[in-house]
């Protein structure tokens, strides 16, 4: 059960991330990225993660995708064209990204024995137990995120608002 | 109390099955509810041809869109043209199985009145409603139209800009209940009947109108309803759409409806409990007293779509400026206030251990 | 049951795939967003962590992440905007320049 729906979502990232690469159009490589957060968090949810199986639709597909889709549509982007410069970018981007999934995939199948096996339903962190950690041990850090976000709304509309 | 797969599954798969029917006939009857009230409001009959009362008239209506011809405008983006209403849809259907309709009955272990009781139900509901926006941003995009377009941008700018406040007020009651599932929300609520709900015994009745604006918001209905003002955009973001895939369109809306009805009498109006408490004694055998809850639970549902509904027949549309002005400078405000009173309330009633 | 290390390789393909489209993708856009689908990895392997050693810490680190994402993509869509509207390009090749 658990490895046919490993197997399942894991297929749908892979396929998501590829047609994000592939499109030409920015709308459908967000559409195919929305694919691959969405299975993501059921991905999260098998391995007891649900309060960031959650926040991972919410956050990422439910807000930071909106976002992009509302720019695409803002500022009404076209089809991308293949200009001079990304030539470079083919005869070194594939190579690299191929070297480094190369490199990664082989360390981890090579120590795959040191890993462990994932059970479902073996350690669920609810999200009573990732709060008491969040509000009790990590309490500085959290609250210097809300500071961060509180300069990246003030900065996102310095930037976008208009000079009269 | 061990129940093998197949008799789970089978339960599972009857509950998913009548709740879908019912809600798909709650949505067309609430449109009926809607034109029969607003005609009222307006001071005419609404529909009164079709059966007693026009209470056929959904039936009609569904075959009248069943039956139209489903044009298809030659620029649109076609993929994606299909795809909108369906996520609309589905979205709107979804959200209704983490929804606790009646008290925890259990017929061969499996709980007969909620699809799924999850320890996160609300925030999957939360999750599946702002991925709903997409169905309304991509069928605008999609379109080809620049009406279309308008109302997906104001669409997507408004989900975001209240999704922050819906968020924020719920807080309250999470606080309160200390639980994110349903079923413990409204266990909070059960005790004492109407002066143990959240709105009155809780204190969080700023939450919950800040929870009716923010939904009213969500669900792009009047007095926020400018993704699809006629007077402006001709129809909005659906100006393109005919046909079945219009009336996808409009069953996600009343669904999303019903929805926030149903989230707003969980958290806010003690769900499916009496409002009487204890003071009247139970009667009748078990079937009695497994139903009741239920008709309470419909009870509250049907009032907020009352409240719906003659909100859109009195109240006129805001103007895109004040709408998100209300948003952010009034209502996420006033909702970070209410967590701060509600917490420090807590925490001075429930001394630290 | 699922050995960890599948998730890890799962998570290092999506991580390539990340990369390539950072190199390859012309759009502005469209590079951001292959920019938060390597966060996304990385995040899958950080929970695959906090499952492999039941240690809740490797969740904190997403939620921090997912924070810092959401804070980054507000600041980067509003320099897209910003960008547009002087170049009228989203073209990356012809919006190479310092100065305007």
């Amino acid at each position: 059960m658990h490895l046919a729906l490993f197997f399942i979502f894991g297929a749908l990232c892979v396929a998501g991330a590829l047609n994000l690469l592939l499109q030409r159009h920015p709308i459908n490589s967000a559409l195919s990225l929305i694919v691959v957060m969405s299975s993501l968090a059921v991905l999260y949810l098998l391995l007891g993660a649900e309060f960031l199986a959650a926040a991972q639709v919410i956050v990422y597909s439910g807000a930071i995708m909106v976002l992009f889709t509302f720019v695409i549509m803002l500022l009404n982007a076209g089809k991308e064209e293949r200009t001079h410069g990304s030539k470079m970018a083919y005869v070194a981007g594939f190579p690299g990204a191929a070297i480094l999934l190369g490199l990664l995939t082989f360390i981890f199948v090579s120590r795959r024995g040191s890993f462990g096996q994932a059970r479902l339903g073996e350690y669920v962190v609810t999200t009573a137990d990732l709060s008491r950690v969040l509000f009790k041990d990590l309490l500085l850090p959290f609250e210097v995120t809300s500071v961060l976000i509180l300069i990246a709304i003030l900065g996102a509309v310095a930037l976008a608002r208009k000079e009269h | 109390m061990e129940t093998s797969f197949l008799t789970f599954f089978l339960i599972s798969l009857v509950k998913v099955i009548v709740v879908v029917v019912i809600l798909l006939l709650s949505v067309a009857y609430t449109v009926l509810l809607e034109r029969k009230l607003v005609g009222r409001i307006q001071n005419r009959w609404g529909p009164s041809r079709v059966g007693p009362f026009g209470l056929l008239q959904p039936l009609v209506d569904g075959a009248k869109l069943f039956l139209k011809e489903d044009l298809m405008p030659e620029a649109v983006h076609r993929p994606l043209y299909i795809l909108a209403p369906v996520i609309a849809l589905s979205c709107a259907l979804l959200s209704i199985a983490m929804v606790p309709f009646g008290a925890d009955v259990r017929w061969h272990g499996v709980d007969l009145f909620q699809i799924s009781d999850v320890g996160i139900g609300l925030l999957i509901i939360l999750g599946i409603t702002s991925v709903g926006v997409y169905g309304i941003a991509l069928s605008g995009w999609s379109s080809n139209n620049k009406y279309s377009l308008l109302g997906a941008l104001r669409a997507s700018a408004q989900v975001i800009s209240y999704e922050l406040a819906l968020g924020l007020a719920l807080i309250g009651v999470v606080l309160r209940a200390g639980s994110l599932s349903l079923r413990d929300i409204v266990n909070v609520q059960a005790t004492h009947g109407l002066i143990s709900w959240n709105f009155f015994g809780g204190f969080q009745f700023v939450a919950f109108f800040i929870y009716l604006m923010a939904a009213y918001a969500e669900t792009n209905r009047s007095p926020f309803d400018l993704p699809e003002a006629e007077s402006e955009l001709t129809a909005g973001y659906h100006t393109e759409y005919s046909s079945m895939k219009f009336a996808m369109f409009f069953m996600a809306e009343y669904a999303n409806m019903i929805t926030v009805g149903c989230v707003a009498t969980l958290l806010f109006f003690g769900g499916w409990t009496s409002p009487f408490g204890n003071l009247i004694p139970a009667v009748g055998g078990p079937i009695v007293q497994a139903l009741l809850p239920v008709f309470w639970f419909v009870v509250k549902v049907f009032g907020f779509l009352f409240l719906y509904i003659w909100v859109r027949g009195t109240l006129p549309r805001f103007r895109y400026d004040q709408l998100m002005g209300f948003g952010w400078k009034f209502l996420v405000p006033v909702a970070i206030a209410n967590i701060v009173v509600t917490s420090l309330w807590m925490g001075l009633r429930v001394p630290m251990q | 049951m699922v050995p960890i290390s599948y998730y890890l390789v799962l998570a290092a393909i999506l991580f390539s795939i990340g990369v390539a489209a950072f190199l390859i993708k012309r759009n502005i856009i469209a590079v951001f967003m292959s920019i938060e689908l390597m966060l996304n990895a990385v995040n899958l392997t950080f929970i695959a962590f906090a499952h492999e050693w039941h240690q809740v810490s490797g969740q904190i680190f997403v939620f921090f992440v997912m924070v810092v994402a959401a804070a980054e993509a507000a600041v980067g869509l509003a320099i897209i905007i910003a960008v547009f509207r002087a170049r009228s390009t989203l073209n990356v090749d012809q919006i190479d320049l310092m100065k305007l």
